[in-house]
């Protein structure tokens, strides 16, 4: 009895450690300016030339800046680092100049060589960087990335002084400034990084609290493997006085479910996403906290071209002329998404795509009969490659429905575990598969220039020289309109030989409290902390 | 005993050493690789990626590099979050995973060997009944449900108890103990019950009414002894199998245990991160294997005897 009434005892110290009627997190942070955030899955890292994904890029914007940052409220990007620019007639040539106080965090100055050795540290080979193509527009860049030449003085990125740094191109690139906000091109502490290892070490020790030393509004205070990461306000930014939030807490929450009863139960601020089957019954209760936001992403599927019945122009256009986009983003998907009649997202930096997709089970039939597939006789039975989703898979049956009704033809459809469907589609072994792409920066080209020949991600064995000669007329090409009206010739031959079929245009679904003030809808989904506060007015 | 426990950890190496083997070999079967993502990265990224990981080494090369790693106890880089050691990410997710399933295994032994000895004194009533019924419906009833009823009824319905997290907020880690205990409980209190049922027709149990022992000493001193045998021998398998399985319950509740790093491993392709978790599971279920063997060992004569 004596060891029971122990074992109650301990118990009731271990659990019951409280159970007390304290204000929830959201509540007390009113005070305190503390955020907290859903940040979708654990960080692989805090290195901004070794990490990819979105809750990277959630961290990295807080703790780091480049040369500028993303327009909270969309639209030209704004001065970050740089304190401004100068672009040369030809569009080749920029001259930035740094905010003379701007600092890395532990107070010593960033100066233009910061950039110069970051640069030289993502273009290094054996660092196994994954974004280094993002600099592939500087000149020699790509040429030293590739092992071409081993000398750095080739690649166009000059110090002219402490603040004031030269970047020359290959060609004008008129969306090089949007660049300049991504992670990629952030300066790292060299310092810092020489002290825990090498300039290609990936795995050195810079990154920890305590070593991480980097220039943004926030400052890394303590990393939790699986349960969170605290960041706290930097006094050394340079625009310090902007910074209102003292601390964002961001929480990797990979269960939407979970995600969800935490912002339920006031512990979160923002949520990542909506759980899916929660969507359709938040739009219909009218949730004040739901927000459902215009996304620079497209979800389509990607046919392979070299597959003897698709390499058809006519099968592929009249499985695109099969499809109800409406149908499926009204009752299938019922989150708010945009039917989609182009690949670039309408909006992207003021593009408007000017192709359509008309839904004409007539004309579908058509084109089939055409390509010797009269009423889907002799059609081969067809597979939709997806990877194991819900929602995948509800698009996939909806698709297959539509097919079988529309064009006669039999579908199947075969769901593969993520690696497992990755290696399909880069091994050329599928006949249609699911696919989505979000835009890297604010601009057609993120998406256009995927599908050019030899690009990793074009995956459809599609080669178009025509569209491939008008992607790079238009990067050569220094007035918007003139580029944009090339940017829209190739977007039509895109959307006529069909090698992609576009579904929907993605939108952002998420959860957020109405004390975040200063967070404003953008189409890149980019809410830089420095705007953001806590108020309940 | 020594030399029962000797003997098992002589097995124990080669059988670790063989579930290492198999797993590095079956994990490079599986098609997709660990860097292969939704943005293609240029065939030179790849080649350099692979060099810096000493994936482009011949198999057995890298086999026989692994092993050696192994061997000095180096379970390598994890592959997909640099930086961080597979050693250093198992050692950082364990002392919650073995906090949790101790509080799980608690809650289990209390609720569950309460049920089960009452069940089998009262046997054939109303308490017998009831608490087995609730014992059946706690064995079918798969965490992923009982761990979000849980939530919404305490955590968000009544505003009581935190709906997540692990040493953040006051109270946050009863729930998810429940959760994992629960299943747990049933069991053990199913085992309890057959246990105490063949140890009370004993005759020795006999011999002590016959001495006038009152009830309670009857069954706290002579018939619990006996009757929880089945139950430690449960035990060793359990705790391995909380540890391993704990996974839902450290998803639903957002936990950092080991449990999501092992299938996230998976998922990621994380060669490394799946080999050491793997090795470490093994391991772990081997050493408490041993525990509950030397437990009943100690409890039991007649299995004394016989080893």
């Amino acid at each position: 009895m004596i060891y029971s009434k122990q074992i109650f005892f301990l118990l009731l110290v271990c659990f019951f450690n409280s159970c007390s009627n304290s204000p929830s997190p959201v509540d007390a942070a009113l005070a305190t300016q503390v955020l907290h955030f859903g940040n979708g899955s654990e960080p692989q890292g805090l290195d901004p030339h070794i990490v990819t994904g979105v809750p990277e890029h959630h961290l990295l914007i807080s703790m780091c800046e480049g040369l500028t940052i993303a327009n909270p409220k969309g639209g030209p990007n704004l001065p970050g680092v740089a304190e401004s620019w100068e672009i040369s007639p030809d569009g080749k040539t920029y001259r930035f100049f740094l905010n003379k106080n701007a600092r890395w965090s532990n107070g010593d100055l960033l100066v233009a060589d910061d950039f110069v050795w970051s640069w030289m540290r993502i273009l290094t080979p054996s660092l196994g960087s994954q974004y280094p193509d993002m600099l592939y527009y500087v000149a020699g860049a790509a040429d030293y990335h590739q092992g071409i030449t081993t000398d750095f003085s080739t690649v166009g990125v000059t110090a002219l002084s402490d603040h004031e740094l030269q970047v020359t191109l290959n060609n004008p690139t008129p969306f090089f400034i949007k660049l300049l906000s991504h992670y990629s091109t952030y300066p790292v502490h060299k310092a810092s990084i020489l002290k825990h290892g090498s300039i290609d070490d990936r795995n050195g020790q810079w990154t920890r609290p305590g070593n991480f030393v980097c220039n943004g509004p926030m400052n890394l205070k303590t990393w939790e493997l699986n349960k969170q990461i605290i960041v706290e306000k930097n006094p050394l930014y340079w625009d310090a006085e902007k910074v209102q939030l003292q601390e964002i807490r961001y929480y990797p929450v990979s269960n939407e479910s979970t995600e969800d009863r935490m912002f339920r139960a006031g512990q979160l601020h923002v949520t990542n996403v909506v759980p899916l089957e929660k969507c359709p019954v938040y739009i219909e209760n009218n949730n004040p906290n739901l927000r459902i936001e215009p996304y620079m992403g497209t979800y389509f599927y990607r046919v392979n071209t070299k597959h003897p019945v698709l390499q058809d122009k006519r099968v592929r256009q009249a499985l695109a002329f099969a499809l109800n986009r409406d149908q499926i983003v009204n009752k299938v998907s019922k989150c708010g998404q945009q039917a989609a009649y182009s690949f670039t997202p309408p909006g992207t930096a003021g593009y408007e795509p000017e192709t359509s997709i008309t839904f004409d089970p007539e004309l579908a039939r058509q084109l089939l009969a055409e390509a010797g597939y009269a009423d889907g006789s002799d059609f081969p039975v067809l597979e939709i490659l997806f990877n194991t989703q819900e929602g995948h898979r509800k698009i996939a049956l909806a698709v297959q429905q539509m097919w079988q009704e529309n064009l006669g033809i039999s579908v199947q459809l075969v769901n593969q575990d993520w690696k497992v469907y990755l290696a399909r589609e880069m091994t050329g072994d599928f006949q249609i598969s699911r696919a989505g792409w979000i835009g890297d920066y604010e601009d057609p080209n993120t998406f256009l220039d995927t599908l050019r020949p030899n690009r990793g991600n074009n995956k459809t064995g599609w080669e178009n020289q025509e569209y491939d000669a008008l992607l790079a007329l238009a990067n050569a090409t220094i007035d918007q309109n003139d580029r944009y009206e090339l940017l829209n010739q190739a977007e039509q031959l895109l959307i006529d030989e069909m090698p992609i079929i576009p579904i929907y245009t993605y939108v952002r679904q998420y959860q957020i409290s109405n004390d975040v003030q200063g967070w404003y809808p953008n189409i890149i989904d980019t809410h830089h902390p420095k705007y953001i506060y806590l108020d309940r007015n | 005993m020594f030399q029962v426990i000797l003997k098992r950890i002589a097995i124990a190496i080669p059988v670790i050493l063989i579930v290492a083997s198999i797993t590095f070999f079956l994990v490079r079967l599986a098609p997709g690789g660990p860097f292969d993502a939704e943005k293609v990265v240029p065939p030179q990224v790849m080649k350099n990626l692979n060099a810096v990981y000493n994936l482009d080494a011949p198999i057995f090369i890298q086999y026989a590099d692994y092993m050696i790693n192994l061997v000095q106890g180096d379970f390598g880089p994890s592959f997909r979050y640099p930086g961080r050691s597979v050693t250093e990410m198992i050692f950082t997710g364990l002392p919650v995973t073995l906090e949790l399933a101790f509080y799980a295994i608690l809650i289990a032994m209390l609720i569950g060997g309460l049920a089960g000895v009452i069940a089998a004194v009262k046997r054939n009533t109303a308490l017998d009944f009831i608490p087995m019924t609730i014992a059946m419906i706690g064995i079918c009833m798969p965490t992923f449900l009982l761990g979000p009823l849980l939530v919404l009824f305490f955590g968000i319905h009544l505003e009581l108890l935190p709906v997540s997290g692990w040493d953040s907020l006051p109270g946050d880690k009863i729930l998810p103990s429940i959760t994992l205990g629960a299943a747990y409980a049933a069991y053990i209190a199913r085992l309890t019950r057959g246990g105490m049922l063949e140890t009370l027709g004993q005759d020795f149990i006999r011999t002590a009414r016959a001495k006038g022992l009152p009830e309670h000493q009857v069954i706290l001193r002579h018939a619990l002894q006996g009757g929880l045998v089945p139950v430690v021998s449960f035990l060793g398998p359990a705790i391995a199998g909380l540890i391993g399985g704990s996974f839902v319950v450290e998803t639903i509740f957002q936990i950092p245990g080991l449990g999501r790093f092992y299938v996230e491993a998976a998922f990621n392709r994380d060669y490394t991160m799946i080999l050491g978790t793997t090795i470490f599971f093994s391991a772990l279920i081997i050493f408490f294997n041993l525990l509950s063997d030397i437990a009943v060992l100690m409890m039991n004569p007649r299995a004394r005897s016989d080893s």
